[in-house]
């Protein structure tokens, strides 16, 4: 389901400013960034290393605060919550998906997909059947058992997305989701993202060096020395 | 549920480093528990001694005896129920090495002012037959394979000379704090054999021990019976029995300190060491906790995964070192039989081992904890990879 103009706005990002201290010496990271994403968008954020993507990403997952201007994400301004009020947010609006995977080794892939559900008020019962929906729409059922030594690089990422879509958050935010992964495993990754955005109309904002994973984004976002250049549609 | 899997998980993902802090726990634990029973057993007199029973002595020094004649005296003083007395005898069985206490007793008073040494009637009929009859300890009978009517030559340490006894009976303690390792025999047989040989040590006793109808009244007992024999040839010292065993113990008050100290000194190098485990482990695991953050833990979470795993480990060793400590102890007290007559595990050794297990989990699971708990997930998410 591309993103249309119809689509309500469910991101505005107003006059955004980060920078970050070393030593005494402020380093600027994003500028004055303004820009609005659209419910079920799929939008790519590119740029050269140390273009301020990532600051950006973090600051609309709220992993992270902006120094001046505001993230409105579902008519919620996440800059004026509180850690423990941004970490209630996060849980309940936010699936991470990280370049190197970030699954928790010692719990098996059910497990991992099942911790952020552990955060809300869902019974045994019915944490397994979210789990197992999960697990079923990056086709590893079968492997829920399996703890992450014993998967591919690939199912690693996949059990990720389940574990970032098993709460149904309102925006999926990835980290360089393929970085790690090899050219067939990555098609899988982007192939399995997009059917994410078009089938169940998630809303997608993946930062991303690889041009071949921007292509699979409605939109196109580069930033460059902290400042919005261009927007490719 | 699913936090004390992840915690037990966590606790060995790396099994060797978790399996020696383990070790380390339960052996400092086991140090600890023997350590503090060292200290009891030192204890153990003073802590099976009566709150009904008065000794008196020579004031000038315990080596110093007294007339046996203040034995009608005491027994006037008001508030005085009973009067018995005892000689040290200081003998040695065959060789120096097979020393133990013994005592030359006033064989009815004595036994009837100790009742917590379980003698059957007709031994205890036997006993007080028999001049040169003696009663000893179960664990002093084990020890050397003595049977009843066998003959025991002591040599005597202070009344020179071998001395022949007939084992008449073996007692048993009523309570597992009494001493069970002592040798008893009739006064009477000492104090003739002293007539014949050495008249001027006759008629001498070491020690009254003097049994009271109130044991509220020990003060004022004591008061009286010092009072009795004050500015005579020989003045008492009296004092309750726990007192007159606690004298003995500040002879080697020096000894039990640093036992102490060495107890608790154990313990803070192991909070030192599961610390330091801690330390490596929250360490290694910033960038999962940041992730945890991430997907909306909160700092509690988080607290509990490391205070979890702390106290996990650190009572994983501590219930081994504790259950380690009474098969150890019981060796260890058969070993040091005849340095500690008394050698048991007490109940407040386990509070303290329990305690002390709790406070190494708490302690060492700060600093991990305070760390995990501060990382920014942005600044955590950077370590990953």
């Amino acid at each position: 389901m591309p993103a249309s103009t119809q689509q309500p706005v469910i991101v505005t990002i107003s006059a955004v400013s980060k920078s970050y201290q070393r030593g005494n010496q402020p380093i600027p990271v994003l500028e004055g960034i303004s820009f609005e994403i659209v419910r079920g968008e799929f939008l790519a954020l590119m740029g050269p290393s140390g273009s301020g993507k990532s600051t950006l990403l973090n600051l609309i997952a709220g992993i992270d605060t902006v120094d001046s201007g505001s993230i409105v994400i579902d008519g919620v301004d996440i800059a004026t919550l509180n850690d423990s009020g941004l970490a209630r947010w996060r849980a309940a609006h936010v699936g991470f998906i990280f370049q190197f995977y970030n699954l928790i080794p010692v719990l098996t892939a059910y497990e991992n997909v099942e911790l952020p559900l552990l955060l809300t008020s869902l019974s045994r019962r019915e944490r397994r059947e979210h789990v197992e929906a999960a697990l079923a729409v990056v086709s590893l059922a079968d492997r829920m058992e399996h703890y992450p030594s014993q998967l591919s690089g690939g199912q690693q990422q996949r059990v990720a997305i389940a574990r970032a879509i098993v709460t149904d958050p309102t925006i999926l935010v990835a980290d360089e989701p393929t970085g790690d992964l090899d050219r067939v495993s990555a098609g899988e990754i982007l192939g399995l993202m997009s059917r994410l955005n078009a089938e169940r109309g998630k809303t997608i904002i993946m930062v991303t060096h690889d041009p071949r994973a921007a292509e699979k984004a409605h939109v196109i976002r580069q930033l460059e020395k902290g400042l919005l250049n261009d927007v490719s549609p | 549920m699913f936090l004390l899997k992840l915690l037990s998980r966590n606790a060995f993902r790396h099994r060797l480093r978790t399996l020696l802090t383990i070790l380390g726990i339960t052996v400092a634990l086991l140090a600890f528990g023997l350590l503090q029973t060292v200290v009891s057993a030192w204890y153990a007199g003073a802590n099976a001694s009566s709150s009904t029973r008065l000794v008196s002595r020579n004031a000038i020094s315990l080596t110093f005896s007294l007339p046996i004649a203040y034995r009608e005296r005491i027994r006037r003083i008001e508030g005085v129920e009973a009067v018995s007395y005892a000689n040290w005898f200081g003998g040695v069985y065959v060789t120096e090495k097979n020393f133990f206490p013994s005592f030359a007793i006033d064989p009815k008073s004595y036994l009837a002012l100790y009742p917590e040494y379980v003698l059957a009637p007709d031994e205890k009929r036997a006993f007080l037959l028999d001049r040169k009859g003696c009663v000893v300890g179960k664990r002093l009978a084990e020890r050397f394979g003595w049977k009843v009517g066998d003959t025991i030559p002591l040599k005597g340490t202070i009344f020179p000379g071998t001395w022949e006894f007939v084992v008449r009976g073996i007692y048993s303690g009523a309570e597992k704090s009494t001493d069970e390792s002592q040798f008893f025999f009739q006064w009477e047989y000492l104090n003739e054999s002293l007539r014949k040989t050495a008249p001027r040590r006759a008629d001498q006793i070491g020690v009254y021990i003097i049994g009271l109808k109130n044991p509220q009244a020990a003060a004022e007992v004591s008061v009286a019976v010092d009072s009795s024999f004050k500015n005579s040839l020989a003045e008492t010292l009296t004092e309750t029995e726990k007192a007159f065993q606690l004298s003995f113990i500040s002879m080697t008050e020096a000894i039990v300190v640093a036992i102490r100290i060495v107890s608790f000194v154990v313990i803070i190098i192991i909070m030192v060491v599961v610390a330091n485990t801690m330390a490596m482990t929250a360490r290694e695991r910033i960038g999962e906790y940041a992730i945890f953050k991430a997907m909306g833990f909160q700092a509690h979470h988080i607290a509990g995964m490391v205070f979890g795993e702390s106290l996990f480990i650190a009572t994983m060793g501590g219930f081994l070192g504790i259950l380690l400590t009474f098969p150890v102890a019981s060796k260890f007290g058969k070993v040091m039989g005849n340095f500690f007559p008394v050698f048991q595990v007490e109940r407040s050794t386990l509070y303290m081992d329990l305690a002390f297990c709790l406070i190494v989990g708490i302690v060492a699971g700060i600093f991990p904890t305070w760390r995990a708990v501060r990382i920014k997930v942005a600044d955590g998410m950077r370590r990953v990879g």
